[in-house]
């Protein structure tokens, strides 16, 4: 119970009070650069909250067994090789490894998904490469990283997933809404030196104020759910 | 080096106004909106970027030799992300409360554009002086990007600059500036500011070109 509250509690937070984008300003570039139709936003969405998933997954693993203060792996490496103390600290060499595991996971899902799903792949292929460099991606591990530094309130893998799945979709909502936007922008007349991204930016900000009205959400729907569940 | 790449004065100056990195080019975004609430984490971050961006820059053009093309990319994320290491252990180090306010955007600094596009447009072509060069060009500009949307933010957000009061107590601050829609709105209105003079500018020198030839 205790549980899901808390994973319902991390995905709405991850995708409406702090989304990624209008909350946190990770993966402006796409959300600037991909946002003309709404088909194309779609599948930069699709695309990216796969990957974040996949990422995170593989990131809490190695964070989880390698790299945190106090991981399994390295303290049995080194008692393994005759270390006296059990102390073993790997988090300076996490933003080299996060790299390594997204351009990783990118390139791996892009052949999975050529050689298995040809329909998906026409769909968001094109995509897939961009993603190696969204901000997005590398800020879902890093807090996922920073859940996993306190040994007495770990983060699982379900709690990490969830951060992970509830951020893409919250990118996803936000780059669709600003597609459906400038759709409709583009039949307006827009002060030419605002034309492009100036008034993209300043839709941007006016979304964010909207989506600055889901605070607090979370506190409602844990409450409604204790109720419920109980 | 090809004959027609940009020599090192040109890459400098071409950085701070005419290939802006913020205004010009549209690179960057995720700092630039994100820690540019008030001065002071602002010119931190610039100064992170500015070390990480020179010294990828110069490593690069040490290595560009070696380059293999499809792995590239690769190299020069690896050298931007042990250098951001370097810097984000300096800050927790020496400005520990400056790097608890940037928070996840120094590490963040590894996918910040402007440097893989610095290292694979300059860097991998060209000399180590004009990397210098090229680097620190962008950097001045960045800081100055940047300085104008904070310096804005701050002093309609909290009525101060760099911590100190500019506006007296009458002044009802603006705190929807602090708050990420003012990170938006600042940002949008300064770019088409810098368009709008851009085309002025370009307006102007059509018409003296007309007159001229009149």
């Amino acid at each position: 119970m205790e549980t899901l509250i808390t994973l319902v509690q991390i995905g709405i937070g991850a995708a409406l009070i702090n989304n990624f984008v209008l909350y946190y300003f990770v993966g402006i570039c796409p959300f600037l650069g991909v946002s003309r139709r709404i088909d194309m936003a779609f599948g930069m969405g699709c695309a990216v909250t796969f990957v974040i998933s996949i990422a995170a997954a593989l990131s809490w693993t190695f964070t989880y067994f390698i790299l945190r203060p106090g991981a399994p792996l390295p303290a049995w490496v080194w008692e393994t090789v005759g270390g006296t103390s059990g102390n073993v600290d790997l988090s300076v060499l996490s933003y080299i490894m996060y790299i390594f595991v997204i351009a990783g996971s990118v390139q791996f899902v892009e052949m999975y998904v050529r050689k298995f799903f040809p329909a998906l792949y026409k769909s968001f292929g094109v995509f897939l490469p961009l993603i190696t460099t969204n901000c997005a991606i590398l800020f879902a591990c890093l807090e996922i990283m920073k859940h996993l530094q306190d040994p007495t309130r770990l983060w699982g893998l379900h709690e990490a997933l969830t951060l992970a799945v509830g951020g893409g979709l919250g990118f996803t909502l936000a780059i669709v809404l600003m597609a459906g936007i400038r759709e409709e922008l583009d039949m307006c007349d827009v002060p030419k030196p605002l034309r492009g991204p100036g008034i993209a930016l300043i839709v941007a900000g006016i979304m964010a104020m909207a989506f600055m009205g889901f605070a607090g959400v979370d506190r409602g729907i844990e409450a409604a759910l204790s109720t419920l569940l109980k | 080096m090809s004959p027609s790449q940009p020599t090192a004065a040109e890459r400098f100056i071409n950085g701070i106004l005419p290939e802006n990195p913020v205004y010009r080019q549209l690179l960057g975004m995720c700092p630039t909106l994100a820690v540019t609430g008030a001065m002071e984490p602002a010119m931190t971050m610039v100064g992170a970027t500015a070390f990480v961006l020179i010294s990828a820059n110069v490593i690069t053009s040490l290595i560009r030799g070696l380059l293999k093309p499809h792995l590239r990319i690769l190299v020069f994320t690896l050298t931007i992300a042990t250098f951001v290491t370097i810097a984000d252990r300096f800050l927790a180090a020496y400005v520990y409360e400056m790097s608890k306010v940037l928070g996840p955007y120094v590490p963040l600094i590894i996918v910040n554009c402007i440097i893989i596009s610095r290292c694979e447009i300059c860097a991998s072509k060209q000399g180590v002086g004009v990397a210098l060069a090229d680097a620190i060009g962008m950097s001045l500009g960045f800081g100055l990007a940047l300085a104008s949307i904070a310096t804005v933010r701050e002093i309609l957000g909290k009525g101060e600059w760099f911590g100190v009061t500019v506006l007296g107590e009458a002044w009802p601050n603006w705190g929807i500036m602090a708050l990420p829609p003012g990170a938006f709105l600042t940002l949008g209105l300064l770019l088409a500011l810098a368009n709008w003079i851009g085309q002025r500018r370009a307006e102007a020198l059509a018409a003296r070109e007309k007159g001229t030839e009149g």
